[in-house]
């Protein structure tokens, strides 16, 4: 009940801060002088194409770029009408892309879900290697597997992503034959799905996976472990052993339990992290993610496809900490309670 | 009758340094008690703690034996392989630890860690196991062992923990309880309740139990053998009241000497000029609004001050005492202007020349000269001086904010200070982790003498030294007072230091003063329940005056058990009533 009553005031807040998030997206790109339209008029103008200029004008008009800042940031959310009534964000319409002229929802579309799906492995790759590592490495510091994981960790921390994938790709096409580069075979693309394009999604999964969780993975190690021995010191610790509880499940039970919640906390620094970071593993390894549609879209000033994709990173950071807020409050009873009397 | 446990000549030692523990031997009866006494650092600890193995990492039992004979079989705990200790681990033996405020997990409900011992020995049901515990929860004291068991700790207040603690250590039965200082982060009252309760127990049950404790008041009240140890030897052992009574170690008579006990005759301060009062409170109240987070429960209030009257005269001392929460940390941090009183109240300062200053109400400049006479020495020295700053740095930083004097000038007068707390001048270039303990409140105390100051709080100064520290802090204290001509507002929650320094004592309780009265009055001819349930709950270091638990339980409880003219509730609350000249108490007339 009570955890219902949070998660629905957290989801209250999140709305909110996606609307403030918005206006500065909005502001911020539109913060360089010009917009891509009258980039292209300026330069159809010198240039004497004059039919040209026509369509763009038009298309000003139709996407309210001859409009105020404000109106037009309202018209792009949809709390305003616009050229042809209300059609914002709120509503399903994403605008038109003026660089690839087309509309954004169809260009972003499949590569939407490939992001989600590639960043949610990556997330779950860190969590896979770094819990069971770190709590390892906490347990036994100090002798071999200790050091051996903490160099291996330093070592993910410290090769460059992209380097990383060169090598994964060289190797793993030579011993293993997995796929070199995209997120499934070109004869899949744009196709319904199917259980052999959902292998095919896998199999190309495997390397960015490593390449973007690697270094995730081992910073986390070295938090967990760091909190594990922390924990390991304090006297609740010495109470459990006192009690007569084997080592193994004493350290599950109730260190770990505590070393949990920055574990936990970081989900939400995690996602943005991963997302931002494989914009330049996605360019190199040839993922058809977001991200280099993102970096197209900067670079020429494409400002509904930017504002779009920069939404999205938003929301998915945003629901990154609302979970992890509301899994924080389900793991400590000190937070839930907070606040009754006692 | 065969020993329960035998400990021969054990030694422990950290890496490969001197051991900390040298050759100490002892043995205890079935359902006797032992109690272990010496100063931090006397390897009290470690030596208990090595009976259960469960020492340090880089810890190691050099040499010795301990023998635990249970049932007619004797079993050497320090050549017990790992597997076979756990068994003996909160079966056997139990433990019970110094701080139930970090000793039981935050994330787990108290019913799930006691019944994790039935389900780990005795491999109970969960129901099965619970039918026990909420058993013992009853025998322990818990008004409502059904809440107790669904609680989790930092719901409940430091005695309850520690009662949950015993609760666990119980539950299984054992041999053997150990308990390392388990009173001591409680108030006197709970501690005597939670004395009291160990002590049932182990009747009913006759078990052997070993108190770690550095309170010799303690070890009159409950201990039939006592072992003393001095940096990790032990100085002398026997049966406890002759030893007691006639201790033949010199140590063991240095310790007593030292142990605080509220003494038989206070000398009478002289009266001082009822006029010239350095600092006045009038009618000073304090209320927190806690948030109850969330809209349909109305806010909670709490009086940490209500209505406080105190008043200091130049160069005396007044003691405030009271258990944690009873208001008087706010009381000293309002006459220090730290914090403002509710509107009515006010706080008056007056120094020796000059216009009086309303600490309630000061103006940026009032404040500035105000804090040059006014400051403060805190409980524990080991946090109050940064780690980072030299000694040098940390006297002279009160004198550079207020701009005083070169710093030759400063640094001179440092090291004047210096001398004047008893340590040496060539300390002034060494960071506090040089310092033991009793220097560090040197240090501070020195730092608060600085600005020269003419009023000084002091917040449970002496509360984190070993007995032995305490009293030479108390001295000292004593020493500037007079040669400064100082006024001390005093803190504390120990009568016995109270007793020693006090001009007047003020008795605090749910932030009101309940009693107030000089020492000699005040610790012999005390009226209000809660008073004497204060003095009847120190324990005191003579076997022949054992704590009366009666007198504890009539007075500690909620002001509603008062009898009839002491009683007060959230609307009634009685006046402080003169009762004699210089004697207040808080009742109905």
């Amino acid at each position: 009940m009570m955890l219902l009553r949070y998660a629905i005031y957290r989801f209250a807040t999140m709305l909110l801060t996606l609307l403030v998030v918005s206006a500065l997206i909005f502001l911020i790109i539109n913060l360089p002088p010009g917009d891509y339209l009258s980039n292209q008029i300026a330069e159809l103008r010198a240039s004497g194409q004059d039919a040209g200029v026509a369509k763009a004008e038009f298309l000003r008009h139709e996407y309210a770029l001859d409009r105020p800042l404000w109106e037009q940031y309202m018209i792009w959310v949809g709390f305003m009408p616009g050229p042809n009534g209300f059609s914002g964000l709120i509503h399903g319409n994403f605008g038109w892309s003026f660089e690839f002229d087309r509309p954004v929802a169809e260009i972003v579309g499949e590569s939407l879900w490939l992001t989600v799906l590639v960043n949610l492995a990556a997330v779950l790759f860190v969590y896979l290697v770094a819990l069971p590592l770190g709590v390892l490495a906490a347990a036994r510091s100090k002798t071999w597997v200790d050091y051996t994981s903490a160099f291996v960790g330093y070592l993910g921390l410290a090769t460059p992503n992209f380097l990383l994938a060169l090598i994964l790709f060289y190797y793993g096409h030579k011993y293993f034959n997995l796929p070199i580069g995209g997120l499934m075979d070109p004869r899949f693309e744009g196709q319904p799905m199917t259980s052999d394009k959902a292998w095919s999604i896998l199999v190309h999964l495997i390397v960015p996976t490593f390449v973007i969780g690697t270094s995730g993975a081992a910073a986390m190690m070295q938090r967990l472990r760091a909190n594990l021995l922390d924990e390991l010191g304090k006297p609740y610790v010495e109470t459990a052993i006192a009690k007569g509880m084997s080592p193994r499940r004493m350290l599950t039970k109730y260190p770990l339990r505590m070393a949990f919640n920055p574990f936990v906390a970081d989900i939400g620094n995690l996602l943005p992290s991963m997302v931002s970071g494989s914009v330049l593993v996605s360019v190199v390894l040839g993922l058809q993610t977001i991200g280099p549609t993102l970096l197209t879209a900067l670079k020429t000033q494409d400002q509904f496809l930017s504002g779009f994709v920069l939404m999205f990173v938003a929301l998915l950071t945003l629901v990154g900490t609302m979970v992890s807020d509301v899994l924080l409050v389900l793991l400590d009873p000190r937070i839930r309670y907070e606040g009754r009397e006692t | 009758m065969a020993a329960l446990l035998t400990v021969e000549n054990l030694s422990i030692g950290f890496g490969t340094f001197d051991p900390v523990v040298q050759d100490v031997s002892f043995s205890l009866a079935p359902g006797e008690t032992l109690a272990l006494v010496g100063e931090s650092g006397s390897g009290k600890t470690v030596t208990c703690r090595a009976v259960l193995r469960i020492l340090p990492r880089n810890a190691h039992i050099h040499s010795g034996r301990v023998v635990l004979t249970c049932d007619g079989k004797s079993t050497d705990l320090t050549t017990l392989s790992e597997r076979r200790m756990r068994d003996v681990r909160g079966n056997q033996i139990s433990m019970i630890f110094q701080e139930p405020m970090r000793s039981l997990s935050p994330l787990h409900r108290i019913g799930n860690q006691v019944s994790e011992v039935l389900w780990l020995h005795r491999r109970m049901s969960e129901s099965q196991a619970r039918k026990t515990v909420l058993e013992t929860f009853e025998r322990v004291g818990f008004p409502d062992p059904d809440r107790a068991y669904r609680s989790y700790p930092f719901e409940l207040s430091g005695g309850m923990r520690q009662r949950a603690m015993i609760a666990m250590a119980m539950v299984s039965k054992p041999d053997l309880l150990i308990a390392d200082e388990p009173t001591t982060a409680l108030d006197v009252t709970t501690q005597a309740q939670v004395l009291g309760l160990i002590k049932d127990l182990q009747q009913e049950t006759g078990m052997g139990l070993i108190l770690v404790t550095h309170d010799l008041g303690v070890v009159a009240n409950m201990a039939e053998q006592v072992v003393v140890m001095h940096r990790g030897r032990v100085m002398e052992s026997g049966a406890a009241a002759p030893l007691l009574k006639a201790p033949a170690h010199p140590y063991t008579r240095q310790l007593f000497e030292a142990a605080p006990a509220i003494p038989e005759v206070i000398p009478r301060p002289a009266p001082a000029a009822e006029s010239d009062l350095i600092l006045e409170m009038q009618a000073v109240s304090k209320t927190y609004t806690l948030r109850a987070g969330s809209a349909w429960r109305p806010d909670v209030e709490i009086h940490a001050c209500r209505g406080v009257d105190l008043a200091l005269p130049r160069g005396k001392t007044l003691a405030i005492v009271g258990e944690s929460g009873s208001g008087k940390t706010t009381a000293a941090r309002i006459a220090l202007g730290a914090e403002l009183p509710d509107p009515g109240g006010a706080v008056w300062f007056r120094p020796a020349h000059g216009d009086p200053i309303a600490v309630h109400d000061m103006t940026r400049a009032q404040r500035t000269a105000f804090q040059r006479e006014a400051q403060m020495v805190f409980q524990d020295p080991y946090s109050s001086l940064s780690p980072r700053m030299r000694v040098l740095d940390a006297l002279t930083e009160p004198l550079e904010i207020h701009r005083i004097g070169s710093a030759a000038e400063r640094r001179d007068r440092a090291a004047d200070m210096l001398r004047q707390v008893g340590l040496n001048a060539d300390m002034l270039q060494r960071f506090p982790h040089a310092f033991s303990g009793g220097q560090r409140q040197r240090l501070s105390i020195a730092r608060a003498m600085m600005l020269d100051p003419s009023l000084i709080v002091c917040d449970e100064p002496t509360s984190a030294l070993d007995v032995s520290v305490q009293e030479q802090i108390l001295q000292l204290l004593e020493d500037i007072r007079d040669r400064m001509n100082l006024s001390y507002l005093f803190i504390s929650h120990d009568l016995a230091v109270v007793a020693r320094i006090a001009d007047e004592v003020a008795v605090m309780r749910q932030g009101l003063v309940v009693e107030q009265a000089p020492p000699e009055v005040l610790f012999h001819d005390p009226r209000h329940p809660y008073t004497k349930a204060l003095i009847a709950a120190q324990p005191q270091p003579d076997i022949d005056r054992p704590i009366n638990l009666k007198l504890v339980a009539a007075g500690a409880g909620s002001p509603e058990t008062w009898p009839e003219a002491f009683r007060f509730s959230a609307s009634v609350i009685p006046s402080l009533t003169e009762f004699e000249p210089g004697h207040k108490v808080r009742c109905h007339v």
